[in-house]
């Protein structure tokens, strides 16, 4: 069961080599990645030097280019995907069928994982990706539960890789538009969600407003520790009442769940948060790799460390963690 | 249920798009059901399309999945990739709803290859980019636009409307029939912004495409999308089959507006925000300074 880490910048992937990652996943400093914020991802320069220290180690790096290019920008995926493969990555991570298309016929040898964008659940879904293009690894969106996920391994023609820590998306992944409808850029089209161009943080007589392109996505009051405007985690009113409609700020955590995905023969699990410091990374990495060691070499005395849990509460979203849809009570 | 199908066969529409495409649970009619409505449409003259699921979890939704591709009577419109890769295996045609993502040439033309007939532009791409894959379309495909309707935005595996009321999924007591335009979502400053419809999430706003329906008809669209609401959904119909005979948009958009639920969004087709309202000329003074 491979552990998969993110790394924004060039710091963030030595932490995630350095802390036990088999691979790392990155971006090219553009649209062409669903992480497109200002400050992150990786120029031809810093990418050289990443490559290198992680296979100078034996890791593997990945290259998201996981967005939905118009016809425009098309030519910007291509060089994307040009660029990769001339440095010697150890796979793509795509979504769109446009660029699968151009880079399974472009780059025959090269490796390709389905992205999370391409919001496939099923196996007959896989077959698609993996009849015409090739795919050699799916990762699977945020939506289906344990024993969903089981079946879709029984009958995927590739092997399986699933989230196991980081921010929640709850909307499946490739298919929200939630973020264009309030401002124009979605995660499909411009690589970010909630994009920080867009956020405005409000002092008010009585606390904190968080605006998302004029729209109040929370109020905190006075000594709330106020969060980031992610459209899908604020609180708004349905009926009578107010709350956190959509879901809570809260992270995705399968710790207390590895055994049962490493015998359903899931191959890959990966860490959210490109977006994330090299703190974070170090921290998550370091923990993921002690609690997937320990589920490898005994997963019928495996228990998840009270330590652990504190250390990923920690640098979780509103500091709480959640199973998510794998969990059935959680839908 | 049955009178508005009734009223959709004596109305101008020209295709009719059946089934459920949201949640599984929803079984008021069954698949035999609508294939019994279909043909009755057909006979009345109107092309029938069957939809199939947007989000597929459960091995019964795949069964389902299977059931409703295997139809002999019906073209089916795939909401997923799965629907896609049954259907273009089978050998048969068929048409992709909005949340296939189609953003560029070439998924288009690679779709079209596998048997793609008709597809629905994503709703939250423009007319720019509308206009670039229509001068690259491939031969036998028809563009449809989604042209009015609450905006379908995000599905999840939870049901929002069962959150509403504090009820998990799987005992969610069919909360959603006593909202039959959906359950509005508000800012706590009573802003109206998004609609819980089970596990989708769809716009307060309604998007229309009345004043940009000549820009659409020179991009050479082929169909436009109503998505029905609980009322008024017959006397849209009539404004946008006005609209393509060529009445004045001015008194029709004013006639529109007032049947909407809670107002009107366009931004998405004007490079925009989804829920701005924006006029063409507007956006396009806006461009040139």
């Amino acid at each position: 069961m491979e552990l998969v880490c993110p790394a924004g910048n060039l710091p963030s992937l030595k932490a995630a080599v350095d802390n036990g990652a088999n691979a790392v996943y990155v971006g090219f400093k553009d649209d062409t990645n669903a992480r497109h914020f200002a400050g992150l991802n990786f120029t031809e320069r810093t990418f050289e030097k990443a490559i290198r220290y992680a296979q100078d180690r034996g890791r593997k790096v990945y290259v998201a280019i996981n967005t939905f290019p118009q016809p425009k920008g098309f030519d910007r995926w291509k060089a994307a995907v040009d660029q990769a493969a001339a440095y010697g990555v150890d796979a793509l991570i795509l979504a769109d069928i446009g660029v699968l298309d151009y880079a399974s016929s472009h780059w025959p040898e090269l490796r390709l994982h389905l992205s999370v964008q391409a919001s496939v659940t099923s196996a007959e879904g896989i077959s698609f990706y993996h009849e015409n293009f090739g795919i050699r690894r799916v990762v699977l969106p945020r939506v289906l539960s344990v024993s969903q996920v089981a079946h879709v391994i029984t009958q995927s023609p590739v092997p399986v890789e699933v989230f196991g820590f980081g921010s929640l998306c709850v909307m499946v992944e490739g298919r929200c538009l939630l973020s264009s409808y309030a401002t124009g850029r979605s995660p499909n089209t411009y690589g970010a969600c909630s994009p920080a161009s867009h956020v405005r943080w409000e002092e008010t007589g009585d606390g904190t407003n968080t605006r998302l392109n004029g729209v109040l996505i929370d109020h905190y009051g006075e000594g709330e520790k106020a969060g980031y405007p992610t459209l899908c985690k604020g609180r708004f009113q349905v009926g009578e009442h107010t709350f956190y409609a959509l879901e809570e700020p809260t992270s995705l955590n399968t710790l207390s769940i590895l055994p049962e995905l490493k015998k359903m023969g899931v191959s890959a699990i990966k860490v959210e948060g490109r977006q994330r410091s090299p703190a974070y990374v170090a921290q998550v990495t370091a923990v993921m790799r002690a609690a997937i060691d320990q589920c490898l070499s005994n997963p019928d005395d495996y228990q998840p460390k009270d330590q652990w849990m504190d250390e990923l509460a920690e640098v979780s979203e509103g500091s709480q963690t959640t199973l998510g849809a794998y969990h059935r009570p959680w839908q | 249920m049955l009178d508005f199908y009734q009223q959709a066969a004596d109305s101008a529409a020209d295709i009719i798009y059946l089934g459920e495409v949201i949640c599984s649970k929803r079984r008021l009619v069954k698949p035999e059901d609508w294939v019994a409505i279909g043909n009755e449409l057909k006979q009345g003259g109107k092309e029938v399309i069957l939809s199939s699921l947007t989000l597929l979890e459960a091995a019964s939704e795949m069964s389902s999945l299977k059931r409703l591709c295997q139809n002999d009577a019906f073209m089916v419109e795939a909401n997923d990739i799965s629907a896609v890769h049954m259907l273009s295996t089978a050998g048969k045609n068929f048409v992709t709803g909005p949340s296939v993502n189609i953003y560029n040439s070439r998924s288009l033309k690679l779709l079209a290859r596998k048997g793609l007939k008709r597809w629905v532009l994503p709703v939250e791409l423009g007319l720019e980019t509308l206009r670039d894959l229509q001068s690259d379309r491939p031969e036998g495909v028809e563009t449809e636009v989604f042209a009015l309707g609450r905006l379908p935005l995000a599905y999840s595996a939870r049901c929002y409307t069962a959150r509403s009321h504090n009820l998990p999924k799987d005992d969610c007591q069919f909360k959603c029939l006593d909202y039959p335009d959906g359950s509005l979502l508000k800012t706590r400053e009573d802003q109206p912004f998004l609609v819980l419809n089970g596990i989708q999430t769809q716009s307060a706003l309604t998007h229309q495409v009345l004043d940009l329906f000549p820009n659409l008809v020179s991009l050479g669209v082929d169909v436009m999308r109503i998505s029905p609401q609980h009322s008024h959904t017959m006397e849209i119909i009539e404004i946008f089959d006005a609209a393509r005979k060529g009445a004045g948009l001015g008194p029709l958009g004013e006639k529109l507006l007032s049947l909407l639920p809670l107002g009107a969004c366009n931004g998405y087709l004007l490079e925009q925000a989804g829920m701005h309202f924006a006029l063409e000329g507007t956006h396009a003074t806006q461009q040139a300074t």
